[in-house]
């Protein structure tokens, strides 16, 4: 392809593949290197996924007297113990359940919590005090802790078009990957081949050499990508959802050997202020489908034991339903966690209390941090107060 | 450095780049002419006037909200008025010769981050920001305050004698005014005692409700009174610090993203004795010398919405769908009125990660040959209450059905002028080695442009 054939394509074509000389061949990790590699997979449910009727608290009469015609009914639901059952939409769960692979963490969240979408989900993701402001995510921040070791963007990914603040350092970022064909086809542009080409020493430390290095790096990065995932073939059946294909896309990158420790998916759609029976149990069905196929997928390639998946929304809802059939924006939720090391597998603590409330919200029992530091001091190996500048004491659910 | 390559450099800082077209008016203009006829050309402040009422209060009001479908047009209706809104903004931004006042509502923009859900308070703020946005800061800021959506992000509706709410004193203080470490906890409680019954009504306007006012003696910052509103902000803007801290925000966005002490200290000197007058702050940046010093050009890492503008700007672009450039926005990770959070977008380096930088290289050649787009870009939070409604949500391959009028672009080209000269008027950074061979190898100036808005270097004023 001739360089001036840039002036006429359209959408991005696929290059010649081509390994400059700089780029040194990257390798996947050997089958017994691969064993024990941890990583850990961040869902993200946007939109304050209802937990109350996700994890439902059926042996408390305060959950039908709150939610007249949105609570679920006894014979429906798939009961876990005697106070709280499944969400009928989850039964691709329960199985997981009874292997002892999933873990349910309730009432979590932090002081002076914030209702609205944006700002929460903003805490969440920076992992900050409800009244301070972060410009770094909290797996930005792993990784700029972490770079003397892992130097490359591609140590976290998150499978979408853009890159979510979580995964923003102030010294290295996280890599963006829908999908790792186009990523690589996208950076083989003739033209960028050569900027790249022109650009393999010296660069200077202001932006334009910031520049330079960031496109420097997604370019080997998408290579190293693709070369060492392409190959691989998933065995396992995916429902055919947009989510399942983010996690099947996930568990090849996990089972190819990518060097990746964390990743990051998201699942819109959780905003249900009207009409809530159906449109959650329509993405929770999409969700719960999903990671029973992802996670059987890494049992059957021996990988479950070093894959630890937590489950996470901006915000719970309200514990007395609206008068549209649907919830509005609460505060504390439920956090579940899927691998095949969980320390206490089943529900990890108490039930939600629906009568001591907080201006008609649940109360908080955990810090979300101190989740997140049970990660990274347990799971990831860094010592949690370089990333939560303060430290926060880790749990013992890994 | 000659004046032509000053005032390329002024018009990438002070606006949104140069045309091409601008090159043999500017080639026989002295520096402090192109700056006073900058300022000129912004004396002019037309507000954006989409919305004519506040629709959305008069449709909630009117509304059912727990019938679905009323309540489910609402929401589409409110969504609508959003995107007209940006799209009128940006739009303003592409076509007006008012480049430095909009360059500077875009500064206010994101000094004073707000989100609200009512359009037509949007708008209002927005047009706060421009009526003052080369004025007074002080007018700003007190207009700013008073203004129904920064009352209502901030919660000052909810700010009552006896149930303070401290949300706004707190931001006034961390990122409005004096910054952070220059003001207690003790300061925070005091001062909100002072905004409460500041609120708005059904028609926008600001009311001070007087029964819900704190009369009670405040001590701030060491002195004690009873306060109102307005004395804290007297107050904050007594303190030199108020001023040190507005000229690093705009030394950081006008000149280097590491602020020189010198040069923001000869600013907040002049700030705080001109009694926040911003224009004499502005002109005195432009004329400096160091503002044209090489460690000062072509450095800056142009914010998604310059880079949109720019590009509309230069080539004379024309969309059929203007929401793609929206698309372009949500992939950039700029979207305007839909600040991260009050602290607004961090900017600089803060804007590239791997895949916002491939859409950056992209998307110019995208625009300039009505590329496809292929990418969606992330679905802002509060969004997610439209979403939960839709289930089959697709991801779609879209032309961007964008037209450049190359026509007038290679007619503004003076005569005579080389291809190198072209790329200098649309790169801030030197023109080095490597683009000198792009320029050379390119075999026409279309190809070349094309090429160039594709480079790292495109990225930066």
């Amino acid at each position: 392809m001739k360089r001036r054939d840039f002036l006429k394509s359209s959408a991005l074509a696929s290059g010649v593949f081509l390994i400059p000389s700089f780029l040194k061949p990257f390798e996947a990790m050997a089958s017994n290197e691969l064993s024990g590699f941890k990583n850990l997979v961040i869902i993200q449910l946007s939109g304050g996924n209802d937990g109350l009727n996700t994890i439902v608290p059926y042996g408390n009469d305060v959950y039908y007297q709150k939610r007249k015609t949105i609570a679920i009914k006894q014979p429906d639901l798939i009961k876990l113990n005697d106070l709280q059952a499944l969400n009928p939409n989850l039964a691709a769960l329960k199985e997981l359940y009874d292997q002892g692979w999933m873990s349910i963490i309730n009432s979590v969240g932090y002081p002076n919590p914030d209702r609205s979408h944006f700002r929460s989900m903003d805490i969440w993701q920076t992992a900050s005090a409800s009244d301070q402001f972060l410009t770094t995510g909290w797996i930005g921040r792993y990784l700029d802790a972490n770079c003397a070791v892992n130097k490359n963007p591609y140590t976290a990914v998150e499978v979408d078009d853009t890159l979510s603040l979580a995964l923003k350092g102030s010294k290295m970022k996280g890599i963006a990957v829908q999908n790792p064909g186009k990523l690589y086809s996208n950076t083989r542009e003739p033209f960028f081949k050569e900027l790249v080409n022109e650009h393999n020493d010296n660069l200077n430390e202001d932006n334009l050499g910031y520049l330079y290095k960031t496109m420097i790096e997604t370019y080997s990065s998408a290579d190293y990508i693709q070369q060492t995932s392409k190959t691989y073939q998933t065995k396992a059946e995916y429902p055919q959802t947009g989510f399942a294909n983010q996690l099947k896309s996930v568990a090849k990158f996990i089972n190819s050997g990518l060097k990746t420790r964390v990743y990051y998916v998201s699942l819109s759609g959780f905003d249900t202020h009207t009409t809530q029976i159906n449109q959650q149990g329509r993405q929770l069905k999409v969700y719960g489908e999903g990671v029973a196929a992802f996670i059987k997928d890494l049992k059957q390639t021996g990988r479950l034991d070093d894959t630890l998946v937590m489950t996470f929304s901006e915000f719970g809802r309200r514990v007395e339903q609206n008068a549209s059939d649907g919830t509005d924006h609460g505060t504390a939720n439920n956090v579940m966690l899927f691998g095949g090391k969980l320390n206490k597998q089943g529900i990890y603590n108490n039930a939600p209390d629906l009568t001591q409330l907080d201006n008609g919200d649940l109360k908080y029992e955990i810090d979300f941090r101190n989740i997140y530091a049970t990660l990274l001091d347990k799971w990831l190996n860094v010592n949690n107060s370089t990333v939560l500048n303060s430290g926060f004491r880790a749990m013992d659910f890994v | 450095m000659n004046s032509l390559a000053k005032i390329k450099h002024l018009y990438a800082r002070a606006g949104f780049g140069l045309n091409v077209d601008k090159l043999a008016q500017y080639q026989k203009l002295s520096v402090k002419h192109a700056v006073d006829e900058l300022f000129k050309s912004s004396d002019f402040s037309q507000p954006l006037s989409l919305l004519t009422a506040n629709q959305t209060y008069q449709m909630a009001d009117r509304a059912d909200k727990t019938d679905t479908l009323t309540r489910k047009m609402f929401l589409q209706e409110q969504r609508q008025q959003e995107k007209d809104l940006n799209l009128a903004w940006l739009n303003q931004m592409s076509s007006t010769e008012a480049v430095l006042r909009e360059k500077m509502v875009l500064f206010w923009h994101n000094h004073f981050a707000c989100r609200t859900q009512n359009p037509w308070y949007a708008q209002q703020l927005n047009n706060i920001q421009r009526d003052n946005a080369l004025g007074n800061f002080k007018t700003l800021l007190l207009q700013v305050s008073q203004s129904p959506a920064m009352l209502q992000f901030l919660n000052n509706q909810q700010n009552r004698k006896g149930h303070p709410n401290e949300n706004f004193a707190r931001e006034l203080m961390e990122l409005f005014t004096i910054g952070r470490g220059n003001y207690t906890e003790q300061d925070i409680k005091e001062s909100a005692r002072a905004f409460t019954g500041w609120g708005f009504n059904n028609n926008g306007e600001f009311v001070m409700r007087a029964g819900q006012h704190d009369e009670g003696s405040k001590t701030f910052m060491g002195q004690s009174g009873n306060f109102k509103g307005e004395d804290i902000i007297d107050i904050l803007l007594q303190k030199k610090q108020t001023a040190v801290f507005i000229c690093t925000k705009l030394y950081r966005y006008l000149v280097n993203d590491t602020p020189d002490k010198t040069h923001v200290n000869a600013m907040a000197d002049l700030l705080y004795n001109g009694n926040y007058e911003l224009s004499p702050v502005l002109k005195y940046i432009f004329t400096a010398d160091w503002f044209y010093a090489p460690a000062n050009v072509g450095n800056l890492i142009k914010s998604p919405i310059d880079l949109i503008v720019g590009l509309n700007r230069q080539f004379y672009i024309t969309y059929n769908n203007p929401e793609v450039m929206m698309q372009f926005e949500r992939a950039l990770g700029q979207v305007l009125f839909y600040p991260p959070n009050v602290a607004g977008w961090p900017g600089g380096k803060n804007w590239i990660d791997s895949s916002s930088l491939m859409y950056r290289l992209k998307i110019p050649s995208t625009v300039l040959n009505n590329g496809i787009i292929d990418f969606h870009g992330k679905a802002d939070p509060e969004d997610e209450a439209l979403l939960a409604g839709m289930p089959n949500r697709k991801q779609v391959k879209t032309q961007a059905q964008s037209t450049a009028d190359w026509d007038k672009f290679l007619a503004g080209i003076p005569k005579g002028a080389t291809k190198e000269q072209v790329a200098e008027v649309l790169l801030s950074p030197e023109v080095n080695s490597n683009l000198k061979s792009v320029i050379v190898q390119s075999g026409s100036i279309k190809s070349m442009v094309v090429e160039l808005v594709s480079t790292p270097e495109y990225q930066l004023c």
